[in-house]
Order: structure tokens, then C-alpha cells, then sequence
């Protein structure tokens, strides 16, 4: 019963944590809350089933709409934000929020309007569901690719940040527009950047835990969307590994709640552990920033 | 005369509604230093953000080696050679000083990159013992080694300073002025903005006065330094 549920846990969180980092790498950079991240995350969901739908092969429609969620991530920030970066309003500002909120909500209007309001699953043998054991769990193939993955694109996110040019533009650009201009770095390519790679992973997410359990439907969004956001401030505002570590222990509270406690408080339980760990380290378990004081 | 290198001509530039800077015309010719003396608010720091293309151009131009530069992006301008050490150093505070270092060399051809950075830390041995620290760990004085050093290795054509001596022991601020005339002897032309007129002027080849967002002298250093009004504006409670 632990085993299955340590399991379950883990590839619960994998999903949030993958979901999670794309969301904070946009606040970490532009200091904005990007509330359409979760539409987008709906969206390619949407995207992938309907390519395999056409008979395009799973792993083929992963990054066909990997590549579609970030694309349409860029488009977002050239609709919702650049706009009014370009007039000077930043971060902090409401208007973003706002903007970005717009964004999503359209978004999810066309997404309803093409594939109509119901949850879909994939077509029969479309993705692989072999049962695996481990110890004394059980899980399927899909379970275990949704983990490797994530891992492996949260992985590639932290090297690329850390040891790439691109990722040293980032990090300025996060630290200081002024300074990374003055540096020689072309802020608005890098924004536009960061913005690819938030989405592609914010697809990834969606795409997988549609596979995952089987059903893709319009309120996906809405339903990770505060769980995303509850998982970045525990972990730390524009902290990756934060939001790695947030993504995980909220898979595991949810599945030991429902496991141990009862199902119909699993969001309860949840929520009201992490508001216990925001009130002992308000800045979050890995935010460097102190809670902001002006 | 020697080839102009920057020609400024009628700039002007402000923020929002207030106009800063009124019509500035001023020249640096290759491999000079010149500097640029003024009062607290008189729009020093304004003029070279304008240059930079961070504060908007509203009339006038800039050209460096006879190209324009008013209407390109502040990355453009850094990729024509134009680089620009900012007031209050403006170091990447959390990432650590060699990456604050590659980011200044990143137009230098990777194979190239270390040796250039390795020079830098030979030259200043105070950031190569601590490489791998945050650069927020360093003092002011270190902090404006590292910014100078990161300026440098962009391979300026032409180096803005903005106050590099402001808010530093005396000790430093001979330190910082003996790397600014190392610069210059090494060829690379400096426009200099400095509160410390006395010494800046010393060390200029030429220089500009600049009074509420208009120049209203110029001439050698030597020859600013011993003009009555300079004296009695912004040497006076040096002497
Ligand atoms: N971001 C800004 N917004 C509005 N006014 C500014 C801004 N920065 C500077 N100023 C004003 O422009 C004038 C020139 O400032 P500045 O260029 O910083 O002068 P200096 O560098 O010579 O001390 C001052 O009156 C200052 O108050
Ligand atoms: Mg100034």
C-alpha cells in the first residue's frame, strides 16, 4: 500500500513539477505571473490527442505539440506582454495579470469551440500501457515515461540555464534588463526565448498527464492552475529547483491524503499543509528573495 | 587632426514630458580620453544612457566610426563597439564573477574567451581568487574592477564611464583612475563622467562642462582646469 502510494505520489508530482517550472521561469524572468500558462498547457493536451487522432504515433504528436505549445507561448507574450513592456509596465503591475488572463481565457473559448466541451480519451492501444511492478507497486509504461520525461526536460532546463550562453543571457536578463542590455544581450530575443521554452514545457505537461490518465479536457487548465501556483510559492517565486521540489510534494500530499485520509479532502489537506510550511518560511523552501519589503 | 571616433550632434533627450538634455554637440577623437564635468543632475549620466539607446533619442545623432547609431537597440550599439560601464556599476550581483565575466566576453570567439578572461584575472587578481564567488560578495572598489574588467573584455571601441570613483576610498578611487589611464594608454578612447572633476580633468585629454543639460565649455584638461569659472564651480572644495 506505501509502495503504491509513494509511486502514485511521484508521478503525480512529476507532472506538477514539469508544469510548475515553466510557470516560474517566466516570474523568475519578467516578475509577472503568467496566468495563461495553464491554457496553453490545456491546449497542446488537446493538440496531441487530435494528431494521434489522425493517426500520428504518440512519441511524433508529443513533440509536434511540445513545439505547438511553445510557439503559442511566444505568440502570447507578443499579444499579452510585450505591449506593455514596451510602455514601460513591469512587473508588479497589474496589467500583465490582466492581459495574460485575456489571453487564456480566449484561448480556451477556441479550444471549446474546436473540440466541444466534453473530456476525450485517447483511441484504444494509442499509447502503451504494459503493467510494470516495482517492489510492491504497480504502474504502467506510460506512468513511468510521464516521470522519466519530466526529469530528463527538468534536467535539460537546469543545464541549459546554468552552462549555455542562452542561459547566462536568462539569468541576466531575470537579474537586471538594464545591466544585460548593457552587456550586450538582445532582451527582447531572450524574453521571447524563455517564453518558447516555458511553453514547450507547460505543453509537455499537459500532453502527459492527458496521457496519463486517459483524459484530456477543457477544464485541465483550470484545475492545475492554482495547484501550479501553490507550488511555486512553496517552493520559492522563480526558484526552479523550488518548483521541482513544490511539484513533487504536492503529488505525494495529494495521494497520501486520499490514501490515509479521506478523498473528499484531498485538496484540503493538501492546501493547508502548504500554508503551514508558508507561515514557517514565508519566502518559500528555496526562495532566496525575503518576503518583498516595498 | 586625428579621425573622429563619436560625433555627437544637437542631442536631445529626457524622460516623459521633461527634457533633460538640450541640443548636447560633442566629439571623441580615437584613442582620447575625454571627460565630462557637472554638477549633480545636470544630465551626465542621461547623456550617456541616450548613447546607449537605454533613455530614447528625441532629435539629433550619434555616430560612431561615421555610422549611425540613433535608432538601434541597445544590443546593436554594444556590438558596434560602443560600451558602457553604467553609474552604480550594475553587476549581476547573484551570478558569480566569472559569469559576469563571460557575459561581457560573449562576442569573443569561444576558443578565444578563457584566454582573454584569464588575462583579466592576471590583471586583477582580486577577481580570479574569487571566480566562482557571487559577484554581490565583492566591495564597492571590487565591483567596479569587475565592471571596468567586464567592460573591457566587450573589446570597446569606445569605453563610457559613469562615475567609476563614486562612493569609493580615496585609496581606490587612485586605484580606479590609474586603470582608467592604463586603458587609455592601451589605445582604447574613454568618454569619462566623473564627480571628481579635479582629477578627471588632470587626466583628460579633453574635456566638456556640462550645465543643466547644455555644454557651456570645453577645451583641454589643462586648459578646464585653470578656467576661473571651472575652478570656482567644481574644484573649489577640492583645492
Ligand atoms: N528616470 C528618470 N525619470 C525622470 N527624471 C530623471 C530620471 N533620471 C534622471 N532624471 C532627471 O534628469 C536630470 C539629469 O539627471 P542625471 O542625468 O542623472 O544627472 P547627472 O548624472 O549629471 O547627475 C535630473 O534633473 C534628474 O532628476
Ligand atoms: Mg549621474
Amino acid at each position: 500500500m506505501f509502495d503504491q502510494q509513494l509511486a502514485n505520489g511521484i508521478f503525480l508530482g512529476a507532472v506538477y513539477a514539469l508544469f510548475a517550472v515553466g510557470y516560474t521561469l517566466i516570474f523568475g524572468v519578467l516578475d509577472i505571473l503568467n496566468l495563461a500558462h495553464s491554457a496553453i498547457f490545456m491546449a497542446s493536451s488537446f493538440v496531441a490527442l487530435a494528431l494521434v487522432g489522425h493517426g500520428m504515433p504518440f512519441w511524433a504528436a508529443f513533440l509536434a505539440a511540445t513545439a505547438f505549445g511553445g510557439v503559442l507561448s511566444v505568440v502570447l507574450d507578443r499579444v499579452a506582454f510585450a505591449p506593455l513592456r514596451a510602455r514601460g509596465v513591469g512587473g508588479g503591475a497589474l496589467g500583465p495579470l490582466i492581459s495574460s488572463i485575456a489571453f487564456g481565457i480566449i484561448v480556451v473559448s477556441v479550444v471549446r469551440g474546436i473540440f466541444g466541451p466534453d473530456e476525450v480519451g485517447y483511441p484504444a492501444g494509442a499509447v502503451v500501457s504494459a503493467n510494470l511492478h516495482i517492489g510492491h507497486a504497480t504502474f504502467t509504461a506510460i506512468d513511468l515515461s510521464v516521470l522519466v520525461i519530466s526529469l530528463l526536460m527538468m534536467i535539460m532546463l537546469s543545464l541549459l540555464l546554468k552552462a549555455t550562453s542562452l542561459g547566462r543571457a536568462i539569468r541576466a536578463v531575470a537579474e537586471n534588463t538594464k545591466a544585460a542590455s548593457l552587456l550586450g544581450i538582445d532582451v527582447e530575443r531572450t524574453i521571447g526565448l524563455t517564453f518558447l521554452i516555458a511553453g514547450a514545457l507547460g505543453a509537455a505537461a499537459g500532453i502527459l498527464i492527458g496521457a496519463q490518465f486517459n483524459a484530456v479536457g477543457i477544464l485541465m487548465g483550470q484545475r492545475i492552475e492554482l495547484k501550479g501556483l501553490a507550488v511555486i510559492i512553496l517552493g520559492g517565486m522563480g526558484s526552479i529547483p523550488g518548483a521541482v521540489l513544490g511539484g513533487f510534494l504536492l503529488g505525494l500530499l495529494e495521494v497520501f491524503s486520499v490514501a490515509y485520509l479521506s478523498s473528499s479532502y484531498r485538496d484540503a489537506i493538501a492546501f493547508a499543509v502548504m500554508f503551514l510550511i508558508l507561515i514557517v518560511r514565508p519566502a518559500g523552501l528555496l526562495g532566496k528573495r525575503a518576503a518583498r519589503t516595498a | 587632426m586625428s579621425d573622429v571616433l563619436l560625433r555627437v550632434e544637437n542631442l536631445r533627450s529626457g524622460y516623459g514630458r521633461i527634457e533633460v538634455l538640450h541640443g548636447i554637440s560633442l566629439e571623441v577623437r580615437e584613442g582620447e580620453l575625454v571627460s565630462i564635468v557637472g554638477a549633480n543632475g545636470a544630465g551626465k549620466t542621461t547623456l550617456l544612457l541616450t548613447l546607449s539607446a537605454l533613455v530614447r533619442t528625441r532629435a539629433g545623432s550619434t555616430t560612431l566610426d561615421g555610422a549611425r547609431l540613433s535608432g538601434l537597440r541597445p544590443h546593436a550599439i554594444v556590438a558596434r563597439g560602443l560600451i558602457h560601464v553604467p553609474e552604480g556599476r550594475l553587476i549581476l550581483a547573484q551570478m558569480s564573477i566569472e559569469e559576469n565575466l563571460q557575459l561581457g566576453a560573449a562576442r569573443t570567439p569561444a576558443v578565444q574567451r578563457r584566454a582573454a578572461i584569464d588575462a583579466m584575472y592576471a590583471r586583477f587578481p582580486v577577481l580570479g581568487e574569487r571566480r566562482a564567488l557571487p559577484a554581490g560578495s565583492l566591495s564597492g572598489g571590487e565591483q567596479q574592477m569587475l565592471a571596468i574588467a567586464r567592460g573591457l573584455l566587450a573589446k570597446p571601441r569606445l569605453l563610457l564611464l559613469d562615475e567609476p570613483s563614486m562612493g569609493l576610498a580615496p585609496k581606490l578611487v587612485d586605484a580606479i583612475f590609474s586603470i582608467i589611464a592604463e586603458v587609455r594608454a592601451s589605445g582604447t578612447a574613454v568618454l569619462l563622467v566623473e564627480q571628481n572633476a579635479r582629477k578627471a580633468l588632470a587626466l583628460a585629454d579633453r574635456a566638456y562642462v556640462l550645465e543643466r543639460g547644455r555644454i557651456t565649455l570645453s577645451g583641454t584638461g589643462g586648459e578646464l582646469l585653470h578656467q576661473p569659472a571651472v575652478v570656482e564651480a567644481y574644484l573649489g572644495s577640492h583645492a
